[in-house]
């Protein structure tokens, strides 16, 4: 098994002794050096040849995949982050994962209206021109789909981090807090929920209760410094941290102020789960502590042989900030706390590095995430015990990745 | 917490939105009964407040310095509205009315109207059964409505209307907003409650006869009403895992591999790859993903729209009307596909349509009305197309498709551009 060393090794490493022991001699002088290349001779693109601007060709495989397996139509299905082959933490709008339930539809904002009716001293209309003059607040957070890792239950089936954990993205959104719409109407006293509802043929709607509508709840209109994209909403979403995706209904058209939840088809027949016994939880909105490797990974193998490796990886939770990740290359056995990039911010990734010197031979790669609650990710054991074999949501186990010796990994089940 | 709390400004909005987001958990328990202050009684003069009078004592030092003409909203920190802007305006009844159209377990939101299921079941067949089935039980991978009953404590569970839904209000909802698919709120209260009822009887739960309307509506019995229990992960999860600090050496003695995903071998591949075996694992340069992409990238990277002489000979080349087309068809893409990779879905390809015979898409089951039009050898033409698609139901009798039909005239011209741009 590698050495997992501590960072002053890492300095040491860097520091060049080690590094002439692992890197190949030079065969001979390398043309790209000795020889001029085209680059360096002819000139570029000039400005305006792309106003905007999409990733260079060679990054043509980082994109969003489907799994046609899982659902009768894409019109009504979700696809993939290639979280493989991505780092930080921010997710570029245009791979991040889309989730519709009747498509994706098109919505100008001079289209766009939203009403608050309900339990309301004065139900109120507004056009996105009015959502523009409110307050604004900026927050990074995740939206993962509380399907995400649900093909994982029954046993490792999907060869890859983007398909066993691409159900998120993390993205820093713009807009109008919840709460100061709400007050713009008033709420009566007697107002305990909220229900949201999407413009889109889906109609998709989810009760919210109060306090959470009041806390962090927003209406967004912007993600990552610009407008949202059509698949993601536009031109106006919800944004509900820590809550799982389904409940930050897009193209939001309609907030009404009840007493009581609507029990909408998004939170009974589907969004529940359910036990061994039959019986079926209900509300489970929170999105527990979780965590991947997304590099060593099936789609990111090593490619350069034993020495210096990095291994990396996001965590996120929905009750609060990541803390720790601890990661094993033995199947978790062995445990070593990864270096986070940046303290955990709460409801939003959390981007892990391990810096290791892999010897070449085969790893059992896993990481545990820990968050300020005291949250330990569970095992997939200790969900299935609680839970039975029939569950579909909320699956945050921790991931195991077979790298073998040729850096080839593959997701496997380990005990 | 206290950031949601009071920001003490005139005239009594202090307490306004006094419900704080308390710890981790709390949440998922039932909902506390916090009084929430409603109506907010402030002098509009007061709406615009002065931030040095608002802002809390440990954000003072970050407001901006105070001037006889500065005025803001929020705290420059955090913006915590402090008062109504204004904004917006009153919604009128009529616009509630037709947005508000949500149904709740206790039927409040039902309008009147009334079906039972012998009604129902051919309207059920017009508008459900080519992705339900005739029976509720299920076409392809589209949702069974019916049957599953105790099968929750099962291996593969089956969740359906008559064996998981709670609450009958769902389901009256959810098909009178959300269907049918790809045509949504299209259909009558009349047609909802119809529908409705052949649902629940085609799970047992009602007669035939039995007519569902608001009055009827609480005396239905949904089997797994008692079947759900609020999040309880804070009680029988977070504790059993989270007590005490994580393992960090010799956790487990031995490692074994006990599930591979490439025995099941069902992640996506290049159509024609051979599946990776389990033994022999391809070498790193050759991973699966590098091969997906490349399939993406090329199937996109071919003209769907092939050379134009072979589109004039149907309609005219428009671009501006096919692209106008191409809108149209949204309306036809939940059931029908075009282009590179067109697959029958509900309805059959539509690649090369125009000027073919009708129901001739191999591999596709007619309707049998296709079938008729088959032997007569009606062929698809921009009129026969348009004649078609104006009003389905009348031109294709018992036809299992359940599109309404294109009222513009522009729209029919359209779409026949659109679909004469795809050969096969």
């Amino acid at each position: 098994m590698s050495d997992i060393h501590k960072p002053s090794r890492r300095a040491v490493l860097a520091g060049g002794a080690a590094i002439a022991a692992t890197s190949a001699a030079a065969s001979g002088p390398d043309p790209l050096i000795t020889e001029v290349q085209d680059w360096a001779q002819i000139t570029g693109e000039g400005v305006d040849a792309t106003p905007y601007g999409l990733p260079i060709e060679f990054e043509e495989d980082v994109i969003r995949r489907n799994v046609e397996w899982l659902t009768a139509d894409t019109i009504s299905s979700i696809n993939f982050t290639p979280i493989h082959a991505l780092d930080g933490t921010i997710t570029p709008q245009g791979c991040a994962f889309e989730r519709h339930h009747s498509g994706a539809i098109e919505l100008k904002k001079e289209d766009y209206r939203l009403m608050i009716n309900g339990m309301v001293d004065q139900p109120l209309i507004f056009t996105y021109a009015d959502l523009e003059r409110f307050p604004r607040e900026n927050h990074v957070y995740f939206c993962e789909c509380a399907a995400n890792s649900g093909m994982e239950w029954a046993g490792a089936q999907l060869n890859g981090a983007q398909f066993t954990h691409g159900m998120i993205h993390n993205m820093e959104y713009t807009g109008v807090s919840l709460r100061t719409l709400l007050n713009e109407a008033g709420i009566k006293p007697e107002a305990k929920w909220i229900y949201v509802e999407g413009a889109d043929a889906s109609s998709n709607g989810r009760s919210i209760p109060m306090d959470k509508a009041l806390d962090d709840v927003l209406i967004a209109f912007k993600a990552n410094g610009e407008a949202l994209r059509k698949e993601h909403g536009y031109p106006v979403r919800l944004v509900v941290p820590g809550w799982e995706g389904n409940m930050w209904v897009k193209w939001l058209r309609r907030i009404e102020v009840t007493d009581m939840p609507v029990e909408s088809r998004e939170e009974t027949s589907k969004y529940t789960d359910t036990l061994a016994n039959g019986i079926s939880r209900k509300w489970t909105w929170t999105m527990d502590a979780k965590s991947v490797v997304t590099s060593p990974s099936p789609q990111s193998p090593i490619k350069h042989g034993p020495g210096p490796l990095v291994v990396t990886g996001l965590a996120w939770s929905g009750n609060g900030a990541i803390k720790r990740v601890d990661v094993s290359i033995d199947g978790g056995a062995n445990w070593t706390t990864a270096r986070l990039a940046q303290p955990g911010q709460k409801m939003a990734m959390t981007r892990f590095y391990l810096d290791i010197d892999w010897d070449g031979s085969e790893m059992f790669l896993q990481s545990r995430a820990i968050d300020d609650t005291g949250y330990v990710q569970p095992t997939k054991t200790q969900l299935r015990e609680v839970r039975g074999l029939n569950s579909v949501y909320h699956n945050n186990a921790i991931q195991t990745w077979w790298v073998r010796d040729t850096g080839e990994a593959e997701n496997v089940e380990v005990s | 917490m206290s950031k949601y709390l009071s920001i003490g400004a005139a005239g009594g909005t202090a307490a306004l939105l006094g419900l704080a987001f308390t710890a981790a958990g709390t949440f998922i328990t039932p909902i506390p009964d916090v009084p929430i202050r409603g109506p907010i009684d402030v002098p509009t003069e007061a709406a615009i407040v002065n931030a040095s009078a608002t802002v809390e004592p440990e954000t003072v030092d970050n407001a901006p310095a105070e001037t006889a003409s500065t005025t803001v909203l929020t705290a420059p920190s955090e913006a915590v509205t402090l008062a109504k802007l204004g904004l917006g305006r009153a919604a009128l009844p009529e616009e509630v009315t037709a947005w508000d159209l949500d149904v709740r377990p206790d039927g409040l939101g039902l309008p009147e109207g009334q079906g039972d299921a012998l009604v129902g079941e051919p309207i059920f067949e017009e508008n459900c059964a080519s992705c339900h089935g005739s029976f509720a039980e299920g076409v392809d991978n589209w949702p069974k409505l019916a049957g599953g009953n105790d099968t929750l404590d099962r291996e593969d569970p089956l969740k359906t209307v008559g064996s998981y839904w709670p609450h009958l209000s769902t389901v009256w909802d959810y098909v009178n907003r959300s269907m049918p698919f790809g045509n949504a709120q299209t259909l009558s209260p009349d047609d909802v409650y119809a529908i409705t009822a052949y649902i629940l009887y085609s799970n047992d739960l009602i007669e035939d006869d039995f007519v569902l309307s608001k009055d009827s509506f609480l005396e239905v019995e949904m089997p797994n009403a008692d079947g759900f229990i609020l999040d309880d992960r804070a009680e029988t999860e977070y504790a059993v895992w989270s007590s005490g600090a994580p393992c960090m050496t010799d956790c487990k003695e031995n490692v074994e591999v006990t599930m591979r995903a490439r025995v099941l071998d069902v992640t996506p591949q290049e159509e024609g790859a051979e599946p990776a075996p389990a033994a022999a694992i391809a070498p790193a340069e050759e991973t699966v993903v590098t091969t997906i992409a490349k399939a993406v990238v090329e199937a996109e990277a071919e003209p769907v729209v092939e050379p134009a002489a072979e589109v004039v000979e149907v309609a005219a080349a428009d671009p501006a009307l096919i692209a106008a087309g191409e809108k149209v068809f949204k309306k036809c893409s939940a059931c029908h596909q075009v282009g590179e990779g067109a697959k029958n879905k509900t309805g059959p390809i539509l690649n090369g349509v125009m000027g073919r015979v009708a129901g001739s898409t191999e591999g596709f089951k007619y309707s049998k009305v296709f079938g008729e039009f088959n032997d007569q050898g009606l062929v698809w033409t921009e009129e026969t197309m348009s004649e078609f698609l104006s009003n389905p139901k009348g031109y294709a009798k018992g036809t299992r498709m359940s599109f309404r039909g294109l009222k513009k005239p522009e729209d029919l011209k359209a779409i026949s551009a659109y679909l004469g741009s795809y050969t096969e």
